[in-house]
């Protein structure tokens, strides 16, 4: 009895997980990105592990804040919300269906495996599908991101970066 | 203030310190590809900052935490490296200062993912996969640059002229670190000098510029003792705590 209701907590609480958006990345919710640890009851209260993308993301301090009003606009209280960085967060952790909904929001998803000097390849323009493509920074409008142009329909576009 | 929580804070203030120098950046890159790029290692470096002063401030106890120590401690009390501290001047400048402190952090961090301290174990492994990527930045723009034109080398000439007598004390240990090498809590910097070493003369290599001769090296930046330039840098970093205690983002 006590497990299933366990069980069916957690279950919810992942729901609400899953409609809380990375605030850089709209319609790409935590759960897609691989950001959610663990969910697990503590003394009186829930606490929900967020993992840390990249340390000095400024989502750091905000996503918290909004799994925390997700949670009490739902009426659920008295969970503790925390942001670890270990086990490090990897983008191998970004779901199948989130890799497809960047590809769909426009940034080209990781595609490689992480290591020195690999940061992998976008696929394909997330345009219009081309695969010739040219890297022109190693960083794009956040550290997780590189800037890339596609050779074929010449539009801008970032890609993931391998981490 | 016992060795270890010094440790820390060197290891802390040199990313902050970089970070606010990279943040002058902001809104002056050269492109605009390149101004978010030094915007982001910024960012990168003052996260890794703030991981370290989190992980001391628990260590110091009372009324400490993250912000205090970044914020409101004396020029003194600072104890970073010369090097990221001197100024941006050109984008050569910056590329090599950031190029010299990459190899360095990159060599430092690679032995810390192995260090017994569980904390700073995970803090380490998790900032060296960015330190990876900085690494990866600075020593490209350094090969770009250095066999780029006649004008690109020798503003690239001139700016490792200049910086290599702050590399000197990187691996020379503080007070604290030859007190935390006993108990083996502090790196060799014996061990990483030949790393670094062979990674930065590579590169130069490749860039097709001379390692500087430089005879005599500044230091105490570790022990506290800084160039004119910190405490302008201070001026900027501190002022809104220094006018607003407590205030929060």
């Amino acid at each position: 009895m006590i497990n299933t209701e366990i069980n069916l907590t957690r279950r919810h609480l992942a729901d609400l997980l899953s409609e809380v958006s990375d605030p850089e990345i709209p319609g790409i919710s935590i759960v897609d990105l691989g950001m959610v640890v663990d969910i697990f009851p503590e003394e009186d209260h829930w606490h929900v592990m967020l993992a840390t993308t990249y340390s000095g993301c400024p989502a750091i301090d905000v996503i918290p804040m909004i799994v925390r009003t997700t949670f009490e606009d739902a009426g659920v209280m008295d969970v503790k919300v925390s942001m670890g960085i270990s086990p490090p967060w990897s983008t191998d952790w970004i779901s199948e269906a989130g890799k497809e909904k960047l590809l769909a929001y426009g940034i080209a998803p990781p595609n490689g495996s992480p290591s020195l000097h690999d940061e992998g390849k976008p696929k394909q323009c997330p345009q219009c599908g081309s695969t010739h493509t040219t890297l022109i920074s190693l960083y794009g409008s956040t550290p997780c991101k590189a800037s890339y142009k596609c050779e074929t329909c010449l539009e801008p576009f970032e890609y993931f970066k391998c981490f | 203030m016992n060795s270890k929580i010094k440790y820390l804070l060197h290891l802390a203030d040199c990313p902050l310190i970089l970070g606010q120098r990279l943040g002058e950046w902001c809104g002056h890159g050269p492109v605009l590809e390149q101004d978010i790029a030094l915007t982001n290692i910024s960012l990168d470096l003052i996260g890794q900052a703030r991981l370290l002063y989190q992980y001391a401030a628990t260590l110091v106890g009372g009324k400490s935490t993250e912000d205090t120590l970044a914020m409101l401690r004396l020029e003194h009390e600072y104890l970073n490296l010369l090097l990221v501290e001197q100024p941006n001047k050109n984008f050569g400048v910056t590329i090599v200062r950031q190029f010299l402190y990459d190899a360095f952090n990159l060599t430092q961090y690679e032995k810390l993912t192995h260090h017994d301290d569980p904390q700073l174990n995970a803090i380490a492994v998790k900032t060296l996969k960015e330190i990876k990527y900085h690494y990866r930045y600075s020593s490209e723009w350094v090969i770009r640059l250095g066999d780029g034109t006649e004008e690109s080398h020798r503003i690239m000439q001139e700016a490792l002229d200049e910086l290599w007598r702050n590399t000197g004390e990187m691996f020379q240990p503080a007070s604290y670190e030859i007190e935390l090498q006993k108990e083996g809590y502090s790196l060799d910097l014996n061990a990483i000098q030949p790393i670094w070493m062979e990674k930065v003369a590579s590169i130069l290599n490749q860039a097709g510029l001379v390692q500087p001769k430089t005879e005599v090296m500044q230091t105490g930046g570790k022990e506290g003792r800084h160039t004119e330039h910190m405490g302008y840098i201070l001026a900027e970093l501190q002022f809104m705590q220094r006018t607003y205690p407590e205030m929060q983002w």
